[in-house]
C-alpha cells in the first residue's frame, strides 16, 4: 500500500523579485516525509518553519524547486489534476467565501467545484452543521458569522468534498477553548472512524493540540525536519527531565528523601511563614513517587499538593531547536 | 472519469461559481440606485444636449443604447478583469486552484453570472431610458440582433477572462488599471455617439474591444433607416469579426490561464495575500 503522503529530498528555494528585496529564502530543505492512510500526521514549527511552504506543494499550489513530492501514489507536479481529486485544504483565518451568502449556501458553492451531486452535498452540509453545532446559523449570512462560527464553516468546507488526503493548516488558529475543541474533535472522529481509508496533515504551533491529536509528528524548523515520531517516543527524548513536585506541612529531616532509588535530583525549599515545605524531584523512575509519599509520611508531615511534571513537546522542540516557539 | 462525467462536473463548477453572482441581484437591491439611476443621468446629460444641438432623433437611442451597455464594460472591467486578484486577497483563488475542475469552467461561472446580474441592469436601464425620453426602436431583423448581442457578450465575456489571469501580473495596480480602461473606452468605442465619427482607422482600432462593433450592430439595427449614414461596417461583417473576437479571447484566455497558474506555481506568489 502506497503512502498517503510522501516527499524524497523536497526543496523549495523562494528567489526575490528583484534583488534589493534581499537573499533567497530556502523554505523546505531537503525534506523526507512518509505518512501513511490513516493517519492524522502533526507538523509542528514556529512561524515560517516551512509548513504552509509544505502544504501548498502538496495540495499543487506550489513547485518544489527539486526534490519529489507524492500524494496517494500520485507526482503532484505531473499528476496535479489526479491530486486534486483527493484532497482539500483548510486554513486557519480563512476568509474565503462570499459574505452574501448563507453558511449553507457557501458549502454548497465549494462543493460544486468538486462536482459533487447537489442532493449528496446539502445532506452531507446539513449533517455536519449538526455535528458542529452550527444548525442554526445554516441560513445566516456568512458576514454575520462570528470568527470561531466561520473558521467552523471553513473546516466543513474541507469535510463536505470528502478527500482521501486532508490538509489543515492551523485549523484553529486565533479560536477561543470550545470552538478549538469541536474542531479536534471532529477531526479525531473523522479519521478513526475512516478505517485507515482517510488522513490529515496538521500544521500547528499549539503543542498541545499536536500531542492531542496525532499519531506521529514532525518537529521542523528552517524547512528541515528535526524529529519524527509518535508524541510519546519524542517525549522519551526528554524523559530524564521529568519533576514531581510537593507541598507538604514543614518538614524537619529530608535527607532520607534524596536517597530514594530512582530519584535522581532534589531540592527543597522551606516557607516558615505559611509553614509549608516545597520539594522538587527529578525523577530516572516514576516508581520512585510511592517511596517519596511514604518518605514524608514517615517524616511527620502531610501532603498539601502534589504535581507530576511530564515532558511535553515543547520540552522537545527546545532540546531539538535550541529556542521556543515565538 | 468519462468525458460526460467530466462535463457535468465542469458544468456543475459554472453554476455554483455563477450563483452568488445570480443571487447578488436579489440580496443587494441597492444595485437598482447606484447602477441604473446613476448612470441615467450621464445618459440624460447626453440626451440633453444632442437636444439642445438640434441632433438627428436616432442620437437619443445611441445614447440610451451606449448608457445600457456601460453597465457589460463595467462589469468586465470591475467584476471579470479585477476578480482574480480579489479572489486572491480573500484566500479564494487558492481554494479554485486546487479543485479538481477546469480552471476556465471556474471563470466561465464568473461570466455566466455576471451576465445575467448585467443583462438585468442594463435591461432597466434601457427600458427606463425608452420610457422617459420617449424612444422608438424599430425590430427589422430580431434574429440578428439577437446573434449580434450573443457574439458581442461571448467575446466581450472571453476578453474579461482573458484580463482577469492577465491583471494577476498588475497586483495591487488592477484598480488603477480598471479606472484607467473605463472613461478611454468610452470615447474609443462610441459609448455615446456612433464610433465612425472617430474616423476609420482609429474606429477599426478601438474594434479590439469587443463592444465597440457590437454596439455599432445594435444601433444600425435598432435604426435600420440610418445605418448607411452612422454605420462603421456591415451589420454581418461585424458579426464575423465578432464571432472571430470571441475565439481569439476565449483561446487567449485558456492560454493566459494556464501562464498564470504555472508562474504562480513556480514563483509562489499566485496565492500570497498582498503582493
Amino acid at each position: 500500500m502506497e503512502p498517503a503522503v510522501e516527499t524524497k529530498k523536497l526543496t523549495r528555494v523562494f528567489n526575490p523579485k528583484k534583488k534589493k528585496e534581499g537573499a533567497s529564502v530556502r523554505a523546505l530543505n531537503s525534506v523526507d516525509l512518509k505518512i501513511e492512510k490513516g493517519e492524522l500526521f502533526g507538523l509542528l514549527g514556529p512561524n515560517g518553519a516551512g509548513k504552509t511552504t509544505l502544504l501548498k506543494i502538496l495540495s499543487t499550489l506550489l513547485l518544489p524547486t527539486s526534490g519529489k513530492a507524492y500524494v496517494s501514489g500520485l507526482d503532484v507536479e505531473k499528476d496535479y489534476v489526479e491530486v486534486r481529486k483527493r484532497i482539500n485544504m483548510v486554513s486557519g483565518g480563512e476568509i474565503s467565501g462570499y459574505g452574501l451568502l448563507t453558511v449553507r449556501e457557501n458549502l454548497w458553492m465549494f462543493s460544486q467545484f468538486y462536482g459533487i451531486k447537489s442532493s449528496i452535498a446539502l445532506e452531507r452540509i446539513d449533517d455536519m452543521l449538526g455535528k458542529f453545532g452550527m444548525l442554526d446559523k445554516k441560513s445566516e449570512k456568512v458576514r454575520t458569522l462570528s470568527t470561531g462560527q466561520r473558521q467552523k464553516m471553513n473546516v466543513i468546507r474541507g469535510f463536505v468534498t470528502d478527500p482521501q488526503i486532508l490538509f489543515l493548516d492551523e485549523p484553529t488558529l486565533g479560536l477561543d477553548v470550545n470552538a478549538s475543541r469541536t474542531i479536534r474533535d471532529f477531526i479525531l472522529d473523522w479519521v478513526r472512524k475512516s478505517e485507515r481509508d482517510k488522513t490529515v496533515l496538521l500544521t500547528t504551533h499549539y503543542m498541545a493540540e499536536a500531542d492531542q491529536l496525532c499519531d506521529r509528528v514532525a518537529i521542523i524548523d528552517d524547512g528541515r525536519i528535526l524529529a519524527c515520531d509518535s508524541p510519546e517516543n519524542l517525549k522519551k527524548l526528554v524523559k530524564s527531565e521529568t519533576t514531581l513536585r510537593l507541598d507538604v506541612t514543614t518538614m524537619k529531616d529530608q535527607r532520607v528523601l534524596g536517597t530514594i532509588p530512582g530519584v535522581e535530583k532534589f531540592t527543597s525549599t522551606d516557607d516558615l511563614e505559611n509553614n509549608i515545605t516545597s520539594l522538587r524531584f527529578v525523577l530516572g523512575d516514576e516508581s520512585a513517587i510511592s517511596d517519596i509519599v511514604s518518605g514524608v509520611a514517615k517524616g511527620g508531615s502531610k501532603i498539601l499538593a502534589l504535581r507530576k511534571t511530564e515532558p511535553t513537546l515543547e520540552d522537545v522542540f527546545i532540546k531539538l531547536v535550541g529556542k521556543g516557539f515565538e | 472519469m468519462t468525458g460526460s462525467a467530466w462535463i457535468v462536473q465542469n458544468l456543475r463548477a459554472v453554476r455554483g461559481r455563477a450563483y452568488p453572482r445570480v443571487l447578488g441581484a436579489q440580496r443587494e437591491p441597492s444595485w437598482i440606485f447606484f447602477d441604473v439611476a446613476l448612470p441615467l443621468l450621464t445618459v440624460a446629460a447626453y440626451i440633453y444636449m444632442y437636444k439642445f444641438m438640434d441632433a438627428p432623433k436616432e442620437f437619443v437611442g445611441f445614447v440610451i443604447l451606449g448608457g445600457a451597455m456601460t453597465a457589460f464594460w463595467l462589469n468586465i472591467l470591475w467584476s471579470m478583469a479585477s476578480q482574480f486578484y480579489w479572489e486572491k486577497e480573500t484566500g479564494n483563488l487558492s481554494l479554485f486552484l486546487i479543485a479538481p475542475v477546469s480552471r476556465m469552467s471556474i471563470l466561465g461561472g464568473m461570466a455566466v453570472g455576471g451576465l445575467f446580474f448585467t443583462t438585468l441592469r442594463a435591461s432597466a436601464t434601457l427600458v427606463i431610458g425608452i420610457v422617459v425620453f420617449g424612444v422608438t426602436l424599430s425590430l427589422s431583423s430580431p434574429l440578428m440582433l439577437i446573434a449580434i448581442f450573443l457574439v458581442t457578450m461571448v467575446s466581450l465575456y472571453g476578453m474579461g477572462m482573458m484580463f482577469a489571469s492577465l491583471y494577476l501580473l498588475f497586483g495591487r495596480e488592477a484598480y488603477n488599471m480598471s479606472n484607467l480602461m473605463t472613461e478611454p473606452i468610452y470615447l474609443a468605442s462610441g459609448f455615446y455617439f456612433p464610433v465612425k465619427a472617430l474616423g476609420y482607422w482609429a474606429a477599426a482600432g478601438a474594434s479590439i474591444i469587443p463592444i465597440t462593433l457590437g454596439l455599432d450592430g445594435l444601433r444600425q439595427l435598432f435604426y435600420p433607416e440610418s445605418s448607411a449614414q452612422y454605420g462603421f461596417l456591415p451589420v454581418g461583417t461585424e458579426l464575423v469579426i465578432l464571432v472571430g473576437l470571441s475565439v481569439l479571447f476565449l483561446i487567449l484566455s485558456k492560454v493566459s490561464l494556464d501562464y498564470m497558474e504555472n508562474l504562480g506555481k513556480t514563483t509562489g506568489r499566485l496565492t500570497l495575500r498582498w503582493q
